[in-house]
């Protein structure tokens, strides 16, 4: 039997929401979760009493649920206060445990915003950090990482499992072999991936966040391999084996672990649906819209995630065009920033940033929300053209 | 690869091939990505083939918009130089 698109109770048929890769809607599954946890589970799970004890039941039991979805051990698990949360902590706690190697960081040019801040901190504190660069596609230079990672005094290395903005996937396990040569643990960002496509084996340390899956926001993944020397950055809390300091939102955190169980047994079905579908979008858009750059690896890609830049076009207004219409969409325009700087996922391509946008599927998404977004798109962008004055230029 | 290090920021890019003086100078400082685009594509085709426009330009989209454009059209991106300023020539 296909796969249908799951039917939510409480989107309209109306608005299509394409930015899955923000945050999915919350899924029904989660919902559930969420009520009966905000009931049963509202108690500090360490103290000594029978709501105490329930509570670090609900919490054992995401625990244990959601390190067997990942295939990792349960306390190798530590649920975070948000994904970006979780990717501070990988890449701080990755140099603080290396420290007396060296303080050299090498990542690639297009991780997440909250890495390269991360990493940013890192640099104002003395340290070093090594940018290894990817190409137009958005993949990994491999030799230059190779090089980067066997360098001197390398404490961590950084690499996001598939790229947010466009969809590229890399190439995990190579990278995680020149990072085993050279004796230097390895941080994927998983965010896209975690209850989408099977993560690729190899690396130290992982983070992801429930809201790209389904779960509730404020609610990040962290693992720490056994035997990775890795040592938490923050102030010293009993919490989470000492990873990541503060009280849980165990509510949200039962719903993360239950959504993700329930995506991720569903994972390979609705990636073999979406994917013909971003297939579709890529080969529409690039047909149907003059003077569009199509970006991303067009086979090593995400299922659910497609990026393309019209010329000429504001990406702000697109948006704002779009919306009017009813999709929801990102761009990574440097007009729809907040720092006015274009993304630098599209910088480091060398691909068009300008009119951007992103869109990211979900169980939700429907052949028929895809058909209206690409049905209405050429007369849209070609109206913000007219509008202009930049028709034929 | 680029190393950012404590106490320098990441290197420039070299300047290209700047042999040749610029025939025409766009002032889009001020302006924000597309229109620096916009405005070379609109002025470079009136200009003779092998003509090199300076376009000025402090939006930082320029600097990834500007080369990409001349890839999409087919023209000669010759280099980025302090200014900011993005040099082009027309190549057919």
């Amino acid at each position: 039997m296909p796969t249908e698109a799951i039917a939510w109770t409480d989107v309209t048929s109306s608005p299509v929401y394409l930015d899955a890769a923000t945050a999915a809607p919350l899924h029904p599954v989660a919902r559930q979760a969420l009520l009966a946890a905000l009931d049963d589970g509202w108690a500090d799970p360490d103290r000594l009493y029978s709501q105490a004890r329930r509570a670090r039941q609900l919490l054992d039991a995401a625990r244990e649920a959601t390190a067997e979805t990942l295939g990792v051990r349960p306390d190798e698990l530590s649920f975070t206060p948000s994904g970006t949360s979780a990717a501070h902590t990988a890449v701080l706690g990755g140099l603080r445990g290396r420290r007396r190697v060296g303080r050299v960081l090498v990542h690639s040019t297009i991780e997440h915003s909250a890495v390269l801040y991360a990493a940013e901190q890192h640099v104002a504190g003395g340290g070093t950090a090594v940018e290894v660069p990817v190409d137009r596609l958005g993949r990994l230079d491999l030799d230059a990482w190779s090089t980067a990672v066997a360098g001197d005094q390398v404490a961590s290395a950084a690499l996001i499992a598939a790229s947010h903005e466009v969809g590229t996937v890399q190439p995990v396990e190579e990278a995680a072999a020149a990072c085993a040569d050279a004796g230097v643990p390895l941080y994927v960002d998983a965010a896209q991936m975690v209850g989408r496509v099977p993560v690729p084996d190899g690396w130290s340390v992982l983070t992801a966040s429930a809201r790209k899956w389904g779960g509730p926001p404020g609610v990040g993944l962290l693992v720490v391999r056994k035997g990775t020397r890795w040592e938490s950055p923050w102030p010293t809390d009993e919490r989470e084996s000492g990873r990541t300091p503060g009280t849980l939102n165990l509510p949200a955190v039962v719903a993360a672990a239950a959504s993700l169980r329930a995506v991720a047994a569903d994972a390979a079905a609705q990636a073999a649906r979406l994917s013909p579908l971003v297939d579709r979008i890529r080969a529409r858009v690039a047909a149907q819209v003059p003077d569009v750059e199509v970006v991303g690896d067009p086979e090593h890609r995400l299922p659910h995630l497609v990026t393309f830049s019209c010329l000429y076009v504001d990406g702000e207004a697109l948006l704002h065009a779009l919306d009017r219409r009813g999709f929801a969409v990102s761009s990574g325009s440097s007009c729809t920033s907040a720092t006015l700087r274009p993304s630098h996922v599209l910088e480091a391509m060398g691909v068009l940033s300008h009119g951007n946008v992103r869109v990211s599927l979900h169980s939700g998404s429907t052949e028929a929300d895809v058909e209206r977004f690409l049905a209405e798109l050429p007369e849209i962008v070609a109206e913000l053209r007219q509008q202009a004055g930049v028709v034929g230029l | 690869m680029t190393v950012r290090e404590p106490d320098g920021d990441v290197p420039e890019t070299p300047a290209g091939p700047s042999g040749q003086r610029p025939d025409e100078v766009l002032d889009c400082l001020g302006q924000r990505c597309p229109l620096p685009v916009i405005a070379l594509a609109r002025r470079l085709p009136e200009l003779p083939v092998g003509a090199v426009v300076r376009v000025l330009a402090d939006d930082p989209a320029a600097a990834v918009d500007i080369p990409a454009w001349c890839r999409m059209r087919g023209q000669e991106f010759l280099g980025a130089h302090p200014g900011p300023a993005y040099h082009v020539r027309r190549a057919h």
